[in-house]
């Protein structure tokens, strides 16, 4: 009982801060102060669900049995403890951010916003720490509609029409594939609950495999997979820490992890191997990936470049899935983070930019290099990680991908990896090449707001960090298919 | 004192707003006549919860009206099956005349107030009739007392809109036919049968085989009552009556009415027809059920996508949402049966939900509720948003609410007995209900207001009835159990009476 009191602490620290916030709207030092406090407490705990699970320990408690086959209850699994301990960590660095970004960005409403942005992350670590479809589905929904204030923030037409493109692919797919999914599963096999080596061997004939994995995949549509992958470029008219820590951290994580966890915890990697079932969704992300890669390339907004790099960089992540082998999923898995870390880094300096100059399209950050010099070389940096250059986190997430593809005999799959970094070269590395070597053309006031710079340097130390520190996260990943 | 009580409880929950609509009826003062309702309401709660507990440990209390045993007297049975729609009506009823108070004296003349409680409350005794009697025929004298005194209310509305005069006369006329069809088929089976008495007729219609005057009598009851529960497509009259309806009217209506109409359908077909149901089985009419019921889904829904009248938005939305239910009856399997238990009660929820919000947004503008009227009203009325998000997120099926758990089992049931393309199309219509909602949800989101009040307050009286309403939204979304449980015990007390 005492170990399950970190899963507590660490869904209802964010549960609390959204209870909380509201009443602080009068003193906003008070209530902006949260965030930060309450990352640190829910990191501390997912670090000790974690060092528990290392050691072994089995964490789990039903919230709520609705009926004999359906309840609410929470498990921890390798998987999860790494999604739980990237969306708490990163909360700690987006939150001392997000003060930077919306004081220094005079937004209105911000109580509001510092809300629904505690009850998302609420929502995050539920999803991570679930212990049956069930609990996944409904926070995936709580998810998707706590998110929709905070991209309709500005409340304008724009934010209108975005919010309906969001919420029309996120939910629409979420009911129309990702329920019946549910539900088939639920007959099949009378239970929900996940199992380290799946649950559906041996309770659907083999030719449905397919069927229902295309389920699943298209209705988790938080993964971006193409051709439901445009809600992604839509979200990033929300402000940028929204964009940061949901639309390149909670939301889509929340997205891949699902397809992780449907793959190795519903459907079995073995079992997915016996049947070929899996085969397609290879096809299906390389396309995506490829694609989304090329049409970044298109891109001037800064965010929307970022947003089709993000589309991309899932596809990874479903394509380590979709390899189903042990390694492919453990690189996946590490894949989980190093992107959030990487793309976190990239998001944090477009906000920083936004915030001293005004500035979003690409075309005009020409020189700006010499202005804001902390914040490009931590854009640089997170590039580098994302293109999985060494010493960066991200090398290790490719190499093992690549691993797993060599494993079995998909070598198309090489190339394709290998095509898309050298795309993610030219698209990410042309903005600090801008920025640093070409000339200023106008003179545009620079006015930083500190809180926006030095977490987004710290965001980038970290793809280093975890470089070197890779060990714990390996061993973690060792244990996603039990012991 | 006490033994009395609960012996007399399935009478006393039809005679407490009987008797209290007449003294409503004679009362001068409207506040007066508000307290008395509600206290009438609020007694016939305490009834029905006591009832509950009776049930809940007899399971079938039969009751003889006067002590006249059937099939010569009339008798009032209250079982697993009965006690859930009396309990919607009840607690929705006591929610709603709470609410009613500011709306009545608003929008209706105000000597004609106090005859407007009379009127509530005879619509309320005659619902609750409705579903407990056991006798075909006094069910026919409840259908009728319950529809007249609708339809007056319905007419009611005429001071905001003279349309209202038109939506009750067709209410009127459309009714009246349901109930003369369903008085036909009662007299036909009473000719080959010689009884009126439910459970007399179930064991006397075997022994007639394929007699023409039962399969006609059938056909009779079971149109009557399609046009009172507004399956489509006999369902015209609907979206005028609640749209042009006092706003409590519409609230009580829509929560309550179809679904005791929906109930009766299913204890005519299964508890009537039940014992013979080999040869007057569902089948035939099972898929009629089952292809209407699919038509109205998507009927309703895209209806209610083009509507800019809001009442009436909802009111074709609940068009799709008896679909729903309906779907469930028409596949016949346990499951099935326990899912539209499940969506009666959640949709009863849901709906009154929706519409009291909608309508406490409307009492600003004493006009037509538009999309465009409610536009930017979401930050003026804080607590009225709220629950009308709640409301309306659980019609969508958003999960930790109701409306999920309705479409969780109403889903299974479907793939169990149809396979794989019936929950598709349900789950089709349903994101497609999601534009009509999130038409709504965004419009009172944005700030482009249109209504020119420079000072708008949330009326408190109305807060305890909305927050209710949202709470059970959310709670029984979470501890469902009370809802499934009851449901599965009465679909399966429903098919035990199957041969």
């Amino acid at each position: 009982m005492a170990n399950e009191f970190y899963i507590y602490l660490s869904i209802l620290t964010p549960l609390i801060a959204f209870f909380i916030t509201p009443l602080l709207s009068s003193n906003p030092n008070l209530r902006d102060s949260l965030g930060p406090i309450g990352g640190l407490i829910t990191f501390y705990s997912s670090i000790n669900i974690a060092s528990l699970y290392l050691d072994g320990e089995v964490l789990s408690f039903t919230f709520f049995q609705i009926s004999e086959t359906l309840s609410i209850s929470f498990k921890i699994t390798g998987l999860g403890v790494i999604f739980g301990l990237v969306a708490s960590g990163l909360w700690i660095l987006a939150s001392i951010y997000t003060i930077g970004y919306m004081r220094g960005n005079k937004e209105k409403n911000q109580t509001r916003f510092f809300t629904f942005y505690s009850i998302a992350i609420f929502a995050a670590i539920c999803i991570a720490y679930s212990g049956n479809l069930l609990t996944l589905f409904i926070f995936y929904e709580v998810l998707t509609f706590s998110t929709y204030p905070l991209v309709a923030h500005k409340q304008n037409e724009e934010a209108k029409k975005a919010g309906r493109i969001y919420m029309g692919i996120l939910v629409g797919t979420s009911i129309v594939f990702l329920l019946p999914a549910i539900i088939i599963v639920w007959v099949l096999t009378g239970s929900l609950d996940f199992s380290t080596n799946g649950i559906l061997k041996g309770n659907i004939p083999n030719e449905y495999v397919t069927f229902l994995l295309a389920l699943f995949a298209f209705g988790i549509g938080k993964a971006a997979l193409m051709p439901f992958h445009k809600w992604l470029p839509a979200a990033m008219v929300a402000p940028t820490p929204v964009s940061a820590l949901l639309h390149a951290v909670a939301v889509v994580k929340a997205g891949v992890f699902s397809m992780l966890v449907v793959i190795t915890y519903v459907f079995g990697i073995d079992f997915l191997t016996e049947t070929n079932g899996a085969v397609w969704l290879i096809w299906i992300s390389s396309i995506t990936l490829l694609l989304s890669s090329c049409i970044a390339i298109t891109k001037d907004d800064l965010k929307a470049r970022l947003a089709y790099s993000t589309i991309s960089q899932l596809s990874y992540i479903v394509l380590g899935g979709a390899i189903a082998t042990n390694i492919a999923v453990q690189g996946a898995s590490i894949h989980i983070v190093m992107h959030a870390v990487g793309k976190i880094t990239l998001f944090f300096a477009a906000g920083a930019i936004y915030v001293a100059t005004h500035l979003s399209k690409i075309s005009d950050l020409n020189g700006m290099g010499k202005s804001m010099p902390l914040t490009f070389v931590a854009f640089f940096i997170g590039s580098l990680s994302i293109i999985g250059v060494p010493p960066m986190g991200g090398s290790w997430s490719k190499f093992y991908l690549m691993l797993g593809s060599v494993e079995k005999d998909y070598l198309l799959v090489i190339y394709i990896l290998a095509i898309s970094t050298l795309l993610n070269v030219y698209y990410l590395l042309e903005i600090p090449a801008k920025a640093f070597f070409q000339q200023k053309r106008t003179n545009i006031q620079v006015t930083k707001h500190p809180l926006t710079v030095y977490p987004t340097f710290f965001a980038a130390i970290l793809t280093i960090i975890l470089f070197i520190y890779i060990e714990p996260l390996k061993d973690i990943t060792n244990l996603i298919f039990g012991n | 004192m006490m033994p009395f009580i609960i012996k007399n409880l399935p009478i006393l929950i039809v005679i407490t707003p009987l008797m209290f609509s007449l003294i409503v009826a004679v009362l001068n003062n409207n506040r007066l006549a508000w307290t008395f309702s509600t206290f009438a309401s609020f007694l016939t709660m305490i009834f029905t919860i006591l009832l509950c507990f009776e049930v809940s440990y007899k399971s079938n209390i039969s009751y003889y009206l006067g002590n006249w045993p059937p099939p010569l007297g009339i008798e009032y049975v209250i079982d697993r099956i009965s006690i859930i729609p009396i309990m919607i009506v009840s607690v929705i009823g006591l929610i709603a005349t709470l609410f009613a108070h500011n709306f009545f004296t608003l929008e209706i003349d105000e000597k004609l107030v106090s005859k407007t409680y009379s009127l509530w409350l005879l619509t309320i005794a005659g619902l609750i009739g409705l579903i407990t009697t056991a006798d075909a025929f006094n069910l026919f004298v409840f259908l009728e007392i319950s529809s007249l005194s609708a339809v007056a209310l319905v007419a009611l509305g005429s001071k905001v809109d003279r349309k209202a005069l038109v939506a009750g006369y067709n209410y009127l006329i459309l009714g009246a036919v349901g109930a003369t069809f369903y008085v036909i088929g009662v007299g036909l089976l009473y000719g080959v049968t010689g009884t009126l008495n439910m459970g007399d007729l179930a064991q006397k219609i075997p022994a007639l085989g394929l007699n023409k005057s039962v399969i006609v009598a059938f056909t009779f009851m079971m149109l009557g009552i399609m046009v009172k529960a507004a399956v489509f497509p006999l369902h015209i009259w609907l979206p005028n009556a609640y749209a042009y309806a006092p706003s409590p009217v519409s609230v009580l209506l829509a929560a309550t009415s179809t679904k005791v109409s929906i109930y009766i359908i299913v204890r005519i077909s299964y508890t009537i027809f039940g014992s013979s149901y080999e040869i007057y089985s569902f089948e035939s009419l099972r898929y009629i059920l089952l292809y209407l019921a699919i038509l109205a889904m998507f009927a309703g829904t895209i209806m209610a996508i083009f509507e800019k009248d809001v009442k009436k938005l909802l009111a074709h939305s609940s068009v799709a949402q008896i679909g729903y239910i309906v779907l469930g009856i028409s596949l016949a399997t346990s499951t099935g049966i326990a899912s539209s238990f499940i969506h009666l009660i959640n949709h009863a929820l849901i709906k009154a939900g929706l519409f009291m919000s909608i309508v406490a947004m409307g009492y600003y503008t004493l006009k037509r509720i538009d999309v465009k009227t409610i536009a930017g009203l979401g930050r003026q009325l804080p607590i009225t948003f709220f629950s009308f998000v709640i409301c309306a997120l659980s019609l969508a099926g958003l999960p930790l609410t109701v409306g999920f758990i309705s479409k969780l089992y109403l889903i299974k049931a479907a793939y169990i007995s149809e396979g794989i393309w019936l929950p598709f199309l349900i789950l089709v219509s349903s994101a497609l209900s999601l534009i009509y909602i999130w038409k709504l949800i965004e419009g009172l989101w944005y700030n482009e207001k249109s209504l020119k009040i420079e000072k708008i307050k949330e009326l408190p009286e109305i807060y305890l009835p909305l927050l209710v309403i949202a709470f059970l939204n959310i709670y029984f979304g979470v501890d469902a159990s009370l809802i499934i449980d009851n449901s599965f015990i009465a679909s399966d007390a429903l098919m035990s009476g199957i041969k």
